[in-house]
C-alpha cells in the first residue's frame, strides 16, 4: 500500500506530514530537531525502502546530516559525522543547503551543497560525504559573494543521463557545471542579468537563486534569479527570459512537474526592495508551456492579505500521480495540491519560518 | 586525575546519557587536549563543541571555576589536576 511523506524544514526544526497515495488528509508529526533549523531535507526513493534526510544547524552546537530509514521515526548520523572539510581545506561547515540525490541509476550517490560555497558527494546513499575538490579548488571561489543568506551551494541538479554532469548554483556566483564527473568547473551564465553589478553580464556573479530540470529533456534548465526568470535549451548555454506573463520576475523557487516537463512553478514577489507576494496574495504560478505564458494558482490558497514569501526550497513537487505540489511560507503554512496545483488545502499552518520541502509517494 | 566534562542536558545523549565526562589527556591537560581526547570517546559530542577544524563554536561557552576560557587563554588554557569544565550554551539565537 503506497503511502505520502511530506517534509517540512523550518528554522526551528522538522515536521513531518503523512498522508496515503491520494495526498487529501495528511496529519503531522513534529518537532524533531528542536531548535535546529531544517536547510534541507531530502527523499531518497530509489532503494528497496526509502531513506529521509534532513540537514539541520543548530546555532549552538554547528551543522549536522541525518538520515531516516524508517520514514522518520528515529533518525542517525555516523559516530565520525556525516559531513565536515578536511584539516587543509581550512574551512568549518556552517550549513547544508541542499541534499540530492542522484539518478536511479547513480545507486548510492547523494550529493549536498553546503556553505560555505562547496559541493559534497556521498557514494554510501547519503550516510558520508567528501568534499568535491574540483570545485573547492576553483580559481573563482575567492570572488564568490556572499548573499543575505551566505555564501552557498543551495542547488544541485545531476545531469539525469550523464554522470559525469553535474550544475549547480550559488547565490552571488551563479551557474557552474562539470562535464567530468567534478574534476573540472565552468560558469554557464550567459544571458543572466546581474542588475546589481557595475557589469551587468558577467561571466560569474550573478545571483541565481534556484535551478530546475526535468529528466526527459536534459538540455532544458529552468532558473529563477534575483530578479530574472529564465530558460536554457541549450544544457545552460545560453539563458533566455521567460519572465514576461508573470507579475514580477523576482522570486526564490522554480521547480518542474514530474511527469510534464514543460510545466513549470515559482512563487513571484514583488522585487528585491520588497519582497513579499505580488498583490500581497498567495499565489504559485504555472507555466504549462515553458514559460511562454502563466497563469495564478489560486483555488484552496488564502484569499486574505498575504505578506509572507516563499523561500527557495520552499516549494516541491512529488512524483505522484496526479502530481503533487507543496508550498510553504515564512508564516509557517504549508499547502498541498494533488492536481497538480489545480487547488490547495492547507497542511499545516502557524509553524516556524518554512525552510524547505519535499515530499514523495512510497512504497 | 581526570578532567571533569560537565554536560548542559542537550548534549548528554552525546555522552550515553552522562552529565559528566572524565577525560584523561595523554600529555599536557589544555582545554584543547580535552577537546582532542573527547574525539576518541565520544566523536558525536566533540563535533558539537568544536568545529572541524578545532575551534571552539561560537555560542558555546566553556568555563573553568567562573572564568569563561576565552578570558583566559582559550583552548590553550592549562587545567589543573582533577579539574571539573562547565560547559553552557551561551544566550544566542532567535
Amino acid at each position: 500500500m503506497s503511502e505520502a511523506v511530506l517534509l517540512i524544514g523550518t528554522k526551528k526544526g522538522l515536521w513531518i506530514g503523512r498522508s496515503d497515495a491520494e495526498r487529501r488528509q495528511w496529519t503531522l508529526d513534529g518537532p524533531h530537531f528542536e531548535m535546529q533549523g531544517i536547510y534541507s531535507v531530502g527523499v531518497d526513493t530509489r532503494g528497496d525502502r526509502p531513506r529521509l534526510f534532513a540537514g539541520g544547524t543548530s546555532e549552538h552546537w554547528g551543522p549536522a546530516v541525518f538520515h531516516s530509514d524508517d520514514l522518520g521515526q528515529s533518525w542517525a548520523e555516523p559516530p565520525e559525522g556525516s559531513i565536515g572539510f578536511p584539516k587543509d581545506a581550512e574551512a568549518s561547515l556552517e550549513r547544508v543547503w541542499q541534499i540530492q540525490p542522484a539518478p536511479q541509476d547513480q545507486p548510492g550517490v547523494v550529493y549536498a551543497g553546503a556553505q560555505p560555497s562547496s559541493l559534497w558527494k556521498s557514494t554510501d546513499g547519503g550516510v558520508t560525504f567528501e568534499l568535491v575538490r574540483g570545485l573547492w579548488d576553483h580559481p573563482h571561489r575567492k570572488d564568490w559573494g556572499a548573499g543575505f543568506g551566505g555564501q552557498a551551494i543551495h542547488t544541485v541538479l545531476p545531469h539525469p543521463t550523464d554522470p559525469d554532469r553535474v550544475s549547480v548554483a550559488m547565490s552571488t556566483g551563479g551557474v557552474y557545471q562539470t562535464a567530468d564527473g567534478g574534476q573540472t568547473w565552468s560558469p554557464a551564465n550567459h544571458g543572466i542579468k546581474a542588475y546589481f553589478l557595475p557589469d551587468p553580464d558577467p561571466e560569474f556573479g550573478q545571483c541565481v537563486h534556484k535551478l530546475a530540470g526535468h529528466p526527459a529533456v536534459p538540455e532544458r534548465l529552468f532558473a529563477q534569479n534575483h530578479h530574472g526568470v529564465y530558460r536554457s535549451d541549450d544544457g545552460g548555454a545560453i539563458w533566455k527570459s521567460i519572465a514576461d506573463g508573470l507579475p514580477s520576475d523576482f522570486g526564490f523557487p522554480i521547480v518542474v512537474h514530474p511527469h510534464e516537463p514543460e510545466t513549470v512553478y515559482v512563487f513571484p514577489l514583488v522585487a528585491d526592495g520588497n519582497r513579499i507576494p505580488t498583490d500581497a496574495k498567495c499565489r504559485v504560478y504555472r507555466s504549462r508551456d515553458a514559460g511562454a505564458t502563466w497563469e495564478p494558482l489560486t483555488k484552496g490558497l488564502p484569499d486574505v492579505p498575504s505578506y509572507a514569501p516563499v523561500l527557495r526550497d520552499a516549494l516541491c513537487t512529488d512524483a505522484g500521480t496526479p502530481a503533487g505540489v507543496y508550498v510553504g511560507t515564512r508564516d509557517g503554512c504549508v499547502y498541498a495540491s494533488a492536481d497538480a496545483g489545480d487547488s490547495w488545502t492547507e497542511v499545516a499552518r502557524h509553524l516556524p519560518d518554512v525552510l524547505t520541502v519535499r515530499a514523495a509517494v512510497v512504497g | 586525575m581526570p578532567v571533569q566534562v560537565k554536560l548542559p542536558t542537550v548534549l548528554r545523549p552525546f555522552a550515553g546519557g552522562a552529565e559528566k565526562v572524565a577525560v584523561e589527556t595523554p600529555g599536557e591537560r589544555t582545554v584543547g587536549a580535552v577537546f582532542a581526547t573527547l574525539e576518541q570517546q565520544h566523536p558525536a559530542l566533540r563535533r558539537r563543541l568544536t568545529d572541524e577544524q578545532g575551534a571552539l563554536r561560537r555560542h558555546v561557552n566553556v568555563y573553568l571555576g567562573n572564568d569563561n576560557i576565552r578570558d583566559l587563554d582559550g583552548l590553550e588554557t592549562q587545567l589543573p589536576d582533577g579539574c571539573e569544565l562547565l560547559v553552557l550554551p551561551s544566550v544566542a539565537g532567535g
